[in-house]
């Protein structure tokens, strides 16, 4: 993993050494001078048990603002640490991962610090960002498997639209979720077919056709859903959803268990698609043979690897997962298909695919990191913190520009990411 | 829109772009190998033109939506249903069906018999040119975001982000509309002004950070889009931003009468002084990419960066002042609604202004003129989309459909020249204007 990591990494410049100090460090001191100076006196209560919940685990009280301020200083130490030595890859990224917390929880800290309406409900926001991050997830994923063969997809916002659409549809009609799931899969495959005939066979910019498949996508469901499931939403709406399964002994784990494994099937197959994923892309002769196709097609052109097929087979593939994430929409959460219910969905999972570097456990991360700022927005709102929600919905974008601008820097896609092949 | 003979830089030199001038007289310039109007038509059908290859394309559009149309309508479903009884009553419902939802959306957006009639007895002349002046309303923001996107293609770059673009417009625009009071014309130009510069502020900072960071534009303007709705909500919830007095909904106070663009005659939708707007911008976008330095540099760069900067262009200027202008150009786009609309602001004012212009600037090959007949097109089928919703209970989204097929199968030439068994090669889609994958 880190050798293949190291491949896909993109120089170092001395600037940028400075400019990750000093993000670190002006976060640090966000912890300590907004976070902790405006922070209400009072102790921060998380609570890591929902309510009711058997086992109960007693719930972390600490002061409100020195929180803050020790969470800061440790930004600012590590900001100062990172600018005058220079630390291994690995040591780099924990760094970050340091940061990130220390600035998360101080945020938690200041908005729960004397707060009257109770404490924060740690397990609520665990489960419901891994359950706003699985649609992210399956498109990230989605957009990886064309992107490591070469071919860009911004089309994942159409697949998961589509899939959703399907989803109720199928599911409404034949009464079964699971037909509903599969359906949604092959609509999202369907789109990928399109995406890679357009792409593959006619030459077409990939990033033109992703974009017109969206708008293709928005409008055909919308058309549909005036036109069809409205009046007959009996029939074609009626909001069939998957029910919770409990894994036997894990759900029964203080915190984890609530969190990982008490949740309905979509969640197990992402776990389970994002596990093949990464394995298969990087522990395969078929992934070596995919990579090999993205950054160098006429490489593996010459060694034999057919390289339009390899491409045509991952974007399919990709779509087919992008339309799971899409099913997960209606049959896996609400139930009923409403106009744009993905509602920008791919485009955060396309980011997220970039912040994560193409690699399955980076967009991972990623796509976690949104999920976490959408349900931190309710979380907040629910304890009436003062900032309004849209300040705080505003923030995984804002920190997806600085990442990608400075922490992440110069990424680099696989070299013939977007470049259609043709035989010399 | 028939200049896809016209070559790209940095194959032509500026020489040879202002000997193209469009003041010189036919003859003196030999049209290449075919000679006689007649020919040239016939020669141009059969190999696929790039014009014909779009009337094609809206065709095969306008078809598939009919299917659409047709599969989705219970009475024509019925009528096949019993096929076997009555085969023409299956037949003659399904091209009523049509015949319905594209009259009404011709009658619409171009032009209405109905209303010629009613002129002879005595009705309003005016009201033959509703639907026209309907079309080019709704064509007026589109022209301008599609602007927009074609400045930043042809420069190389894809700007996504027309849609946080234009709300930066808005919002400033709105601001300026309502809070500051000036003299009647003035107060309007402000507000032009001042939308330009907001957009043109958004459109800088994508501009900024990827010239210094190497961060790609579509994951950029992605992300500021979403920032920028986030924002307009956030400014229209305060009270002591942006939220109209004693208003609970996300809704700005009305701008002054003084800000507002007038219109020609009529209720609105009318053509107001935002079309002249968008097309002045149009003009003005033509003059700047094919007869300025600054629009050769962006060419050039949009070209081949490498050879760009090898000739001496700061690449990374040209991005900077590119999306600068195409940020400018779809904050022109929000002036036009803002101002030309009674409509105060709200969450919902920037529409999909922004994807629309993403597909009419590839409708348009990026060039200013195309992208004026792309809006226009465009502007029809929304336009006449309402009116057929209204008629027929068609609803308008099917236009969305007819819309992104047209552009899909303008995007890919060697598909139609295959549906019609064209001959040739020409007629290249859109993508020789734009960029190459993420590394672009």
């Amino acid at each position: 993993m880190t050798a293949l990591v190291g491949v896909v990494r993109a120089p170092v410049t001395v600037s940028r050494r400075y400019l990750a100090a000093g993000t670190f460090i002006a976060l640090g001191l966000i912890d300590i001078f907004v976070f902790g100076l405006f922070a209400h006196r009072g102790d921060a209560v998380f609570a890591l048990s929902l309510p009711g919940a058997t086992p109960h685990v007693p719930s972390i009280r600490v002061p409100g603002a020195a929180t803050c301020y020790v969470l800061g200083a440790i930004s600012v130490g590590l900001g100062v640490l990172r600018a005058v030595v220079d630390v291994s890859l690995r040591a780099k990224r924990l760094t970050i991962a340091i940061v990130l917390l220390c600035f998360l929880l101080s945020l938690l800290s200041w908005a729960d610090a004397g707060n009257s309406v109770g404490a924060l409900e740690v397990v609520d926001l665990l489960q419901g960002t891994l359950i706003a991050s699985i649609p992210l997830v399956l498109g990230a994923l989605a957009g990886l498997l064309g992107e490591r063969a070469g071919v860009i997809n911004i089309a994942i916002e159409g697949q998961l639209l589509f899939g959703a659409f399907t989803a109720a549809a199928v599911a409404s009609v034949t009464g079964g979720v699971w037909y509903g799931l599969i359906g949604g899969s092959l609509a999202g495959g369907l789109l990928g077919a399109l995406l890679a005939i357009f792409a593959i066979m006619f030459l077409v910019d990939q990033i033109i056709v992703g974009v017109v498949l969206n708008v293709i996508a928005l409008g055909l469901t919308n058309y549909l859903y005036n036109r069809v499931m409205v009046p007959y939403a009996a029939t074609f709406n009626a909001g069939n959803t998957f029910g919770t399964i409990k894994v036997p002994v894990l759900s029964n784990i203080p915190i984890i268990g609530p969190v990982f494994f008490d949740s309905n099937v979509f969640l197990y197959i992402t776990y389970a698609l994002i596990l093949v994923i990464q394995i298969a892309l990087f522990r395969t002769r078929w992934g070596l043979r995919v990579r090999a196709v993205g950054e160098h097609p006429t490489a593996a052109d010459t060694v034999g690897i057919r390289v339009l097929w390899t491409r045509y087979r991952n974007v399919i593939l990709g779509g087919l997962v992008a339309g799971i994430g899409g099913a997960y929409l209606t049959v896996g959460s609400v139930g009923f298909f409403t106009s744009d219910i993905s509602s920008g969905f791919g485009y955060i999972a396309l980011a997220a695919m970039i912040f994560g570097r193409w690699t399955p456990l980076g967009s991972v991360a990623a796509a976690l990191l949104f999920g976490f700022s959408f349900q931190l927005q309710t979380e907040l709102s629910v304890l009436r913190v003062p900032v309004s929600s849209f300040i705080l919905l505003m923030v995984p974008y804002v920190a997806t520009i600085i990442a990608v601008a400075g922490l992440v820097g110069r990424v680099r896609p696989p070299a013939a990411d977007g470049k259609p092949y043709v035989k010399a | 829109m028939t200049d896809q003979h016209e070559a790209e830089p940095p194959a032509a030199s500026p020489a040879t772009a202002t000997t193209q001038d469009a003041a010189a007289p036919e003859p003196a310039q030999p049209r290449g190998r075919l000679p006689l109007t007649g020919n040239m038509i016939i020669q141009a059908v059969t190999e696929g033109h790039s014009v014909v290859l779009t009337i094609l394309a809206v065709f095969v559009a306008l078809l598939a939506g009919a299917v659409l149309i047709v599969a989705s309508d219970p009475t024509v479903l019925h009528a096949w249903a019993s096929f076997s009884y009555a085969p023409g009553a299956a037949f003659s419902d399904t091209w009523s069906s049509v015949a319905a939802a594209y009259s009404a959306l011709f009658e619409g957006s171009v032009f209405s018999p109905a209303t010629v009639s009613a002129a002879f007895h005595g009705g309003s002349i005016a009201a033959i040119f509703y639907p026209l002046s309907l079309t080019a309303f709704e064509a007026t923001p589109l022209i301008l975001t599609g602007l927009s996107v074609a400045v930043a293609f042809r420069a190389g770059m894809f700007n996504i982000g027309a849609a946080g673009q234009w709300v930066g417009g808005a919002v400033v625009a709105t601001w300026l509309g309502y809070a500051v009071h000036l003299p009647i014309v003035l107060h309007a130009v402000v507000c032009i002004v001042g939308a330009f510069a907001g957009g043109a502020l958004i459109g800088w900072i994508v501009g900024f950070v990827k010239a210094r960071t190497g961060a790609h534009e579509v994951i950029l303007t992605i992300m500021l889009n979403y920032v920028m709705y986030n924002f307009l909500a956030f400014v229209l919830t305060s009270h002591n931003l942006m939220q109209a007095p004693g208003q609970s909904n996300a809704v700005a106070p009305n701008i002054a009468g003084s800000a507002t663009l007038p219109h020609v005659g009529g209720p609105p939708p009318q053509v107001g002084v935002g079309f002249l707007i968008a097309l002045a911008a149009a003009a003005a976008t033509a003059w700047l990419l094919s007869r300025s330095t600054l629009g050769f540099q962006f060419r050039t760069v949009g070209a081949s960066p490498s050879a760009a900067r090898s000739a001496g262009i700061s690449v990374e200027r040209v991005w900077v002042l590119a999306f600068l202008i195409a940020g400018g150009l779809a904050g022109l786009s929000a002036a036009t609604i803002v101002q030309g609309q009674p409509a105060p602001l709200t969450t919902n004012s920037y529409g999909t202004y922004g994807f629309d212009g993403i597909t009419v600037a590839l409708l348009g090959r990026s060039r200013p003129f195309g992208v004026v007949l792309a809006g226009l097109l465009f502007g029809a089928l929304n336009g006449g989309g309402t009116v057929m919703e209204a008629a027929t209970g068609v609803p308008a989204d099917v236009v969305d459909v007819i819309k992104g097929l047209i552009v899909l199968l303008v995007a890919a030439p060697p598909l139609i020249r295959l549906l019609f068994r064209l001959r040739g090669t020409g007629g290249t889609g859109p993508q020789a204007v734009a960029p190459k994958g993420w590394s672009a």
